[in-house]
Parts: structure tokens; sequence; C-alpha cells
């Protein structure tokens, strides 16, 4: 038997003779005297046997389930589709072979945690580690070298080469400033307030339901009745921009409501017979809404729940949103399709930094 | 009869009745399911007196004996036979008890009451009517067609799988996976409780019908991947994957680490 001093830092010598007689003491140990407790696999022959069985017959296991695994990559067609409760409809082969390999896989491992656990050797070891504290004479060198490379730099002589450094450190992080600028001026063509004020809806564009992009008459929207519209012409529009914009700022919803029930608008007579038309783009962040409840007149934005009474202009009565949602004052023309009167009276979508400025 | 006593205890007798009595479903259902729309749509003479009966019955005390309304129960004149066939055959109606929406349930009435009730209402005033099984038809509709449709209309309430989603003081906007063609098409011409309508006019029978496809199709499709949990997209399955998977993960690091006995 080794004679272990507490000296020797490696560990390779373990004393698997003296399993459980005294605590593992090796070497110094900073925390705890850990004492050893005994597995049933260290005392029990039998117990340990048992443990190279399930070892052992988790890897054989692991080999049936890879070759069941073939099998079933070979055997179930991967368009048939079976019912399991709990999962439902579900693809019989990614199921069957999801299913196989995993458990193949997992029996390796479990195999090899038991085997380490129950029948590798199980004594407590200590590791030595050095002090993190440098000694005297390396703190001595490491300050020598710093002022011996300060000496040699000329930080200190070269005057004019020291200021005009600390000059551009000074004014390096200008450009980043630069990049921001649009916080505060915005490049022509640019201006948010322009582009969200300016949409496809003019004085006698006719509305179409999104979808059939069919013109939409007064008596096609029953009371209660809900329609996603856009201008006519948008298909074209968007063709010539190759983008979406020209929709995400036009989109409206259509609804109608007994005209009684209207308790306000955004403009005098904006509406058409109960028919009211207010833009599908969410004040808050531009979500589409499109959530309406015709009984209460509330439309619901999905992303953050602002919800807007259209029976009310348009009112913010709960979430985020902060404006109200803009109206489009529509009418009929003389072939009775209802068109928009004028384009919406604000900047329509998001809030933005310009939109309170004059 | 002595015939039948000798011989009852056959094997053969339970196949040959099992035979019979799936026999007799299978034709007394064809029957029914060939039979219903055309009834209900013509609205006999009976079927109004009928229909009546049962309002007066089960549904006057809310909607009053005019069927104009009450405080408690909106004006049924101008509903149409489709809200009463919806609304009714879904179990909707008569509510079990006031709350923020009518929920489904098993339905009170069969399917001659509701057509015979459908019929009494349809009497009083013009309404949106039961669809035909020509109006149903959606074996010739553009499935893709109803996707875009779909999208658009349905599934900021609906879910864009279909599977539901919550409005405001606990209203909902109810999961279609079990919905028949007839429901989903009564449901967007009569707006039952908050879902606005689409009239036949904006949306035309031909895109109900490929709205129909599309959501059948919904139904229809399987989770080839394993589970659909909720078919709520990646969101969920983020979720899923952090909160059970990542549990899995940790319950077999602690296994890993314990010492064993």
């Amino acid at each position: 038997m080794n004679k272990i001093t507490p000296s020797a830092g490696d560990n390779d010598e373990l004393g698997h003779d003296e399993h459980g007689l005294a605590p593992a003491k090796l070497g110094y140990s900073p925390v705890a005297e850990i004492p050893h407790r005994l597995r049933v696999t260290d005392t029990d022959p039998k117990a340990a046997r048992r443990a190279e069985r399930q070892v052992a017959s988790m890897f054989t296991l692991s080999m049936v389930f890879v070759m069941l695994s073939v099998v079933a990559y070979v055997m179930i067609d991967k368009a048939t589709i079976v019912y399991i409760p709990v999962l439902g409809e579900v693809g019989a082969s990614n199921v069957a072979l999801g299913l196989t390999f995993g458990i193949a896989v997992f029996l390796i491992g479990a195999g090899a945690i038991q085997w380490a656990k129950k029948l590798m050797p199980d004594v407590e070891v200590v590791q030595q580690r050095h002090d993190m504290v440098s000694d005297k004479e390396e703190d001595n060198l490491a300050a020598a070298d710093y002022e011996r490379g300060k000496e040699e730099s000329g930080f200190a002589r070269y005057k004019i080469i020291r200021r005009s450094l600390l000059g551009a450190m000074a004014l390096f992080p200008i450009p980043i400033i630069v990049v921001l600028r649009d916080l505060w001026i915005t490049p022509p063509g640019e201006n948010p307030r322009e582009l969200l004020s300016n949409t496809l809806w003019t004085k006698g564009k006719r509305i179409v339901s999104d979808g059939t992009y069919l013109p939409v008459r007064p008596e096609d929207l029953p009371v209660g009745g809900l329609v996603s519209a856009l201008p006519e012409g948008i298909l074209e529009a968007q063709e010539e921009d190759h983008n979406l914009n020209a929709r995400g700022k036009a989109a409206i919803v259509l609804v109608r409501m007994d005209p009684d029930q209207i308790r306000s608008q955004q403009g005098e007579g904006w509406d058409y017979n109960g028919i009211l038309a207010y833009s599908k783009i969410c004040t808050h962040v531009g979500c589409p809404t499109a959530l309406y409840e015709q009984r209460t007149h509330h439309l619901l934005c999905p992303c953050h729940q602002s919800t807007f009474d259209l029976a009310d202009s348009g009112a913010v009565i709960f979430g985020p949103a902060a404006r109200n949602m803009p109206q489009l004052p529509i009418t009929v023309d003389e072939e009775g399709y209802l068109i928009a009167t004028q384009d919406f009276a604000e900047p329509v979508g998001p809030s933005f930094w310009e939109r309170d400025r004059a | 009869m002595k015939f039948l006593s000798a011989r009852r205890r056959n094997p053969f007798v339970a196949v040959l009745l099992l035979v019979a009595a799936l026999g007799a479903v299978g034709v007394t259902f064809s029957a029914v399911s060939n039979i219903q729309p055309a009834q209900a749509s013509l609205g006999t003479q009976t079927q109004v007196e009928d229909g009546k009966k049962l309002y007066l019955e089960g549904c006057s005390s809310c909607h009053a004996l005019t069927a104009q309304g009450t405080m408690n129960g909106p004006t049924l004149l101008g509903v149409g036979a489709a809200a009463v066939s919806f609304q009714v055959s879904t179990g909707r109606m008569p509510l079990a008890a006031p709350g923020a929406q009518a929920t489904v349930k098993e339905p009170i009435y069969d399917v001659d009451e509701v057509a015979a009730m459908s019929a009494y209402i349809a009497s009083l005033a013009p309404g949106p009517a039961i669809p035909t099984s020509e109006d149903l038809d959606y074996s010739s509709a553009d499935v893709a067609q109803g996707g875009i449709l779909f999208r658009i209309n349905c599934a900021q309430c609906h879910q864009a799988a279909g599977q539901g989603g919550a409005l405001t003081q606990g209203k909902l906007a109810p999961n279609l996976m079990e919905s028949t063609p007839q429901e989903i098409y009564e449901a967007m011409v009569t707006g039952p409780q908050s879902m606005p309508v689409f009239s036949n006019d904006t949306l035309p029978i031909k895109d109900k019908q490929a709205v129909t496809a599309y959501n059948l199709n919904l139904q229809e499709a399987p989770s080839p991947g394993g589970l659909s949990i909720g078919r709520l997209g990646p969101v969920v399955e983020g979720l899923f994957a952090w909160i059970a998977v990542f549990a899995a993960l940790i319950a077999a690091a602690v296994w890993i680490g314990v010492k064993a006995r």
C-alpha cells in the first residue's frame, strides 16, 4: 500500500483495497471531511453481478432498437399516417424512427452512466490547485516590465503625440452620432409624415374587397358586417413598387352598424348610412387589426391588445395605442359603389418621432 | 319461434346482428343526411306550427312571445333560418346560463325540431336561409384561394390554423376543428355572437365554399412531425422545447450526478 503524503497532488493511487475502511483522506482537504459511504455493489457480489447484467442488457437492447429502426426505415411507408392517443394523427415512419433510434442512443448513455455509478471505483478524490495570488517576485517583475514599456514607447516624452492621440480618441465617436442623425433631421423624400400621409386613397377611388378585389356596394354589407378592403388598383401599384408598402398604408376595414349606434366619428358625415371605413393598421406599432366584435363595435389588435371603439371615432379604450384609428371618409359613386371622398386626414400607421412636429 | 330460440346462442348470430344493426344505422344516416337540407329549406306549414310550439316552450321567455326580443335576449325577427339552425344545432341555444357568450354544448333539440324552429323563425321575417346541399358543395372549390380568404377574413380571430382564440372580457372565437360545412356557412352569413357577418354579396358562395374547403383541409391535415402542440406555431414549439425537454434534460443531469447507493 502506497503512502500518500499531503504534498502529493497526483491522485493515481487510490487504495482500492481499503474500500470503506476509512474516509479517503488524500492530501489537504480545505472544505470538509467527506465520510465515505459504501454502495450495495461494493459489499454484495450478487448486487454487483446484477448491476453488470443491467448494464450489459441496456447495451444489448440498444442493439435491438438500432435493428428495429433499420426495419422501421425499410418497412414503413413514409406517407402512412396513424392515430396515436395523445399525439393524434402522426406520420408512422417518423414516430417509429424517432422512438427506436432515440431509445437506442438513450440506452447506450444510460448503460454507461449505470456502469460508472454502480461498478467503477467509487472514492472521494482531492485535486490540488495552486494559490490564486502570485508571489511578490513575479509582481515586481510585471511592474518593472510595465515601467520599461512606458519608458521605451516615450509616452511621457513625446508630448505632441500624447496630446494628438487623446484628441483622436475624443473625436472618433462623432460618426456614430452622425449615423443617428435622422432622429432629428429627415432627408428629403423620407419624411415619415409625408410618406404615411399619402396613401393610394384619393377622391372617388373605389373600395374593393381584399382577396376578391371586387368593388363593394353599400347594400352588400349587412349591419354587423365586416370587409377587409383596399383601394381599386392596389395590385397594379404593388407590381410597380415591387413591395407591399401601398397595401400596408391603404388597408382599411369596412364595417356597418345601425346609424343610431354611431356616437361620434372623426368628420361630419364621414360614414355612408352606417358604413364606416377605418384604417386597418394599428396606431401603436402597425399590426393589421381585424378582430372585430360586431356587437360591441370593438376592433382589437392581435399584437398588444389595443382596442378601438369604431362607434366612437375609433377611440382607444384599452391597450398601448396612443391615438385614434384614422378614419377614411366614404360615400358612393353614381354607379352605386363605395368610394373614398379624400385621403386619410392624418398619417396612418404607427407613431414616429416627427409625428407631432409642425 | 322454436327455430330461433334453438339457434340464438350460435356464434354467427352475434355477427349477423352486428351486420344488421350497422346496416340499419347506415341506411338511417344516409336518409337523414340526404333529406335534411332540402326539408329545411322548404319549411312546410306543419313545420312552422311545430316550430312555433317549440319556440313558445323553449325560447319565448328570453326572446318574447312575438320574437321581438326582451331585456334578456335579442330580437329574432330577420335573423333567418340559418341563425336558428346554427345556434340550436350546436347547442349554443337555449342558453344554460347567462355569460360572456353562448357556449357549445350537447344540443337539446333533434334535427327535425331544429328544422321546425328554423322554419317558424324564417316565417316571421326574411333572413338568411339554411344553405342547400348545392351551396355547401365544396368539391370543386379552390382550396388555395380559400386559404387566402381565410387568412384575410378569419385567421385574426380563429387563428391561422383554425384553432380559435381569445377576444375581450371572456369572449372567444371558437376552435374550428369540429365545424361542419353547414355550420361554417351559417356562421358566415349570420354572424353569431361577436362574429361579423360575411354576406353572400361581400363573400360570394363560391368563395364561402373555398373557405370551407380550406377549413376542412386544416381539419384533416395530419401532423407528420409528431405532436401538433395546438398548431400555435414556433413560439409554442419553443416553449415546449424549453420547458418540457429542458426539464427532462435537467432530470437526466440530476440522475447522472446522484451518487449510487
